[in-house]
């Protein structure tokens, strides 16, 4: 329906602080984009500006081909769902999500129409006549959907919509929005801080930090190949284990692959580490000492916490373990699942 | 609504030997009685000057000049009643009550909702928009506050005089029209309102008009309630400005005909009239709170957040 593109957009506020400092995304129509990036890393200004809340200070942002930087967000044809909800608690939950059609002049059966389809794709119809304040975390996260989907708009936008929700709830709504999204073919931006989130949801994974794109990619590209050691550190829970390399050599390295260009750093994914001496006998990898520090079995999984290579790693381990605290383990990762990072963080 | 009819209900009998479990914490038995007797004694204070003054009220004016008056009504309730309302008063040019509460009504409806309206608009602005000089107008608004109606008085006369509205229903409300306080209440309760609130409203196409009549509006009901019951009330007792502005009998209000019907001589003054013309002063004011408590308590303890 539409496409979003943003085109060396920046974001100066009147203290001179600059919060979003030339970030450019074509988002293809249909997609849902995803920005993931901790708090104050400008997402949310950026979401904002797409929406139309915020003036861009530079560059131009269009929906559907048309530059939009001059219009409101009306007429932007836009609907957010915003992370408190934000819905008018005066209102029962037919009204709020007739309130944006009511203002657009649709005719009142077309609005009665369309509220109780949407009603229907959300499961919202018993609720229709209760008030905001009625319902539950997971019910009112509904209903913000509901108010965007009714509007059919060319554009939706999340920020951070499941913050506010419990653990298993977040879960099972991160489905829904999925696949909502799929189903109604909506051109999507989704603003979160929760890695998770933001790999399960995204065709166009935005990593973004201090005002800058640090990588746009499909989600699993980014996970495989981080572009930069914040990147690493920011995707993948737990993250990528990071070791300093000292010229080209690793404390406590048994092995050590050539080390590729000049990279101070080495990285690995507590996944991708094989723990004892008869892990692997290829010699084509970096094999390393570690001292488990701490265990944390999890169930399907346990994590060890280890010192090693001068630095703390993360290791994983499929079910459980009977490693102990205190434990000397020969560490294993193969060449091909190595990083390496330059001195400037950038990936060589 | 239960909280509002609980504190309407008839007080309920002590608790039972075993209703401990009704006790708050640390509370004895005792301390309860004490705190009945004390709240009882309140009541009394406060209740039997009005109670006195309506048995007075129904009494002829040759037996409240006999004391002691005595405790229990007596038998002119409808003739002094209907004497009052509908006849008129001697000492106040003949005027009847019926007109004095109808000019007192006018004028405290006025004050009141001129007040609402003007107040809830600017809070609207100062909050809502960015515009040059903002935060100066904020302070101006607010530096009135300090000024009591008193200190502009003669200025405000001499322009009521010039605009020749002495003894004009204009002139008795637009002076006291303007108000600070309720300025600031509506600017506090308007900066509780999320942001993203706001923001919603923009992105469902919302204008500004359309904000305020269908979100804000709607949302400060409770306060707009509290407020008016203070604010009639407030109109309704005015004293000094009434006096000032008002020449004529017939566009007094009741306050200040009541002072006009008493005379320096008791004999002159139809004592009669006098405690009829109290007893309905009190009435209005009685009903709006009595009505309008609901909406009143609520304005004050919760936001419907």
């Amino acid at each position: 329906m539409a496409t979003v593109d943003l085109k060396d957009v920046r974001k100066v506020y009147a203290g001179g602080v600059e919060a979003v400092k030339g970030v450019s995304i074509a988002i293809p129509d249909k997609a849902l984009c995803v920005l993931v990036g901790p708090s104050g890393c400008g997402k949310s200004t950026l979401l904002r500006m797409i929406a139309g809340l915020e003036t861009i200070s530079a560059g131009t942002c269009s929906i559907d081909g048309k530059v939009v930087n001059a219009i409101g967000p009306t007429e932007r044809d836009i609907a957010m769902v915003f992370q408190n909800y934000a819905l008018y608690p005066h209102m029962k939950v037919y009204d709020n999500m007739a309130y944006g059609l009511r203002n657009r002049g649709t005719p009142k059966d077309e609005i009665d129409k369309r509220v109780r389809a949407t009603a229907q794709t959300l499961e919202l119809e018993h609720l229709l006549e209760r008030r905001p304040r009625e319902l539950s975390g997971g019910q009112r996260q509904r209903v913000a959907m509901g108010r965007a989907i009714v509007r059919n708009p060319k554009v939706f936008l999340f920020d951070e919509p499941l913050s506010n929700l419990d653990a298993k709830l977040r879960g099972q709504m991160r489905v829904e929005i999925k696949s909502l999204q799929r189903k109604l073919g909506v051109t999507s931006v989704y603003v979160t801080h929760d890695q998770l989130e933001a790999m399960t949801l995204a065709d166009v994974l935005v990593v973004m930090n201090a005002g800058l794109v640090e990588q746009l990619g499909a989600p699993l590209d980014i996970y495989e190949k981080p572009a930069s050691t914040f990147v690493a550190s920011f995707i993948g829970a737990p993250p990528m284990n990071l070791l300093p390399l000292r010229g080209g050599q690793l404390e406590d390295a048994i092995t050590l692959p050539e080390v590729s260009g000049n990279a101070t750093m080495i990285g690995f994914r507590p996944e991708d580490c094989e723990v004892g001496a008869d892990g692997a006998t290829s010699s084509d990898g970096l094999r390393l000492m570690a001292r488990v520090d701490g265990v944390e079995p999890v169930g399907s999984e346990s994590f060890l916490y280890c010192a090693a290579g001068g630095g703390k790693i993360v290791v994983r381990v499929a079910g459980r373990t009977e490693v102990l605290v205190g434990d000397q383990l020969p560490i294993f990762a193969r060449r091909e699942k190595l990083h390496f990072f330059g001195s400037d963080g950038k990936r060589v | 609504m239960a909280e509002p009819k609980a504190l309407m209900a008839e007080p309920k009998a002590l608790p039972p030997a075993s209703g401990h479990d009704k006790l708050m914490i640390g509370q004895s038995k005792a301390g309860i009685y004490v705190a009945h007797a004390i709240l009882i004694l309140g009541i009394v204070i406060v209740a039997f000057p009005i109670y006195y003054t309506f048995v007075a009220s129904t009494h002829s004016l040759q037996t409240i000049l006999r004391p002691p008056l005595p405790l229990l009504p007596g038998d002119r309730f409808v003739e002094n009643y209907s004497e009052a309302l509908f006849g008129g008063v001697g000492r106040i040019g003949g005027v009847s009550v019926t007109t004095l509460l109808f000019n007192t009504t006018i004028v405290a409806l006025g004050i009141a909702i001129g007040k609402i309206i003007i107040s809830i608009l600017s809070a609207y602005a100062i909050v809502f928009f960015r515009f040059p000089l903002r935060m100066v107008f904020f302070w101006l608004i607010f530096i009135t506050l300090m000024l009591p109606v008193e200190v502009r008085i003669l200025p405000t006369y001499k322009v009521m005089v010039d605009l020749g509205l002495i003894d004009t229903y204009t002139g008795l409300i637009v002076p006291l029209i303007a108000s600070a306080t309720a300025t600031l209440l509506f600017r506090q309760f308007f900066l509780t309102i999320p942001g993203e609130l706001v923001e919603a409203a923009r992105v469902d196409g919302a204008g500004p008009w359309r904000f305020f009549k269908d979100i804000l509006l709607p949302l400060s009901r409770t306060n707009i309630a509290a407020l008016f019951v203070i604010l009639f009330i407030y109109g309704w007792t005015q004293y000094l400005w009434p006096l000032l502005v008002t020449n004529r009998n017939d566009m007094n209000t009741i306050v200040i005909a009541l002072k006009k019907m008493i005379s320096f001589a008791d004999a002159d003054t139809e004592w009669h009239l006098v405690m009829v013309t109290s007893m309905l002063a009190i009435v209005p004011p009685i009903l709006v709170v009595v009505l309008m408590q609901r909406w009143f308590v609520r304005g004050l303890v919760d936001t419907e957040k």
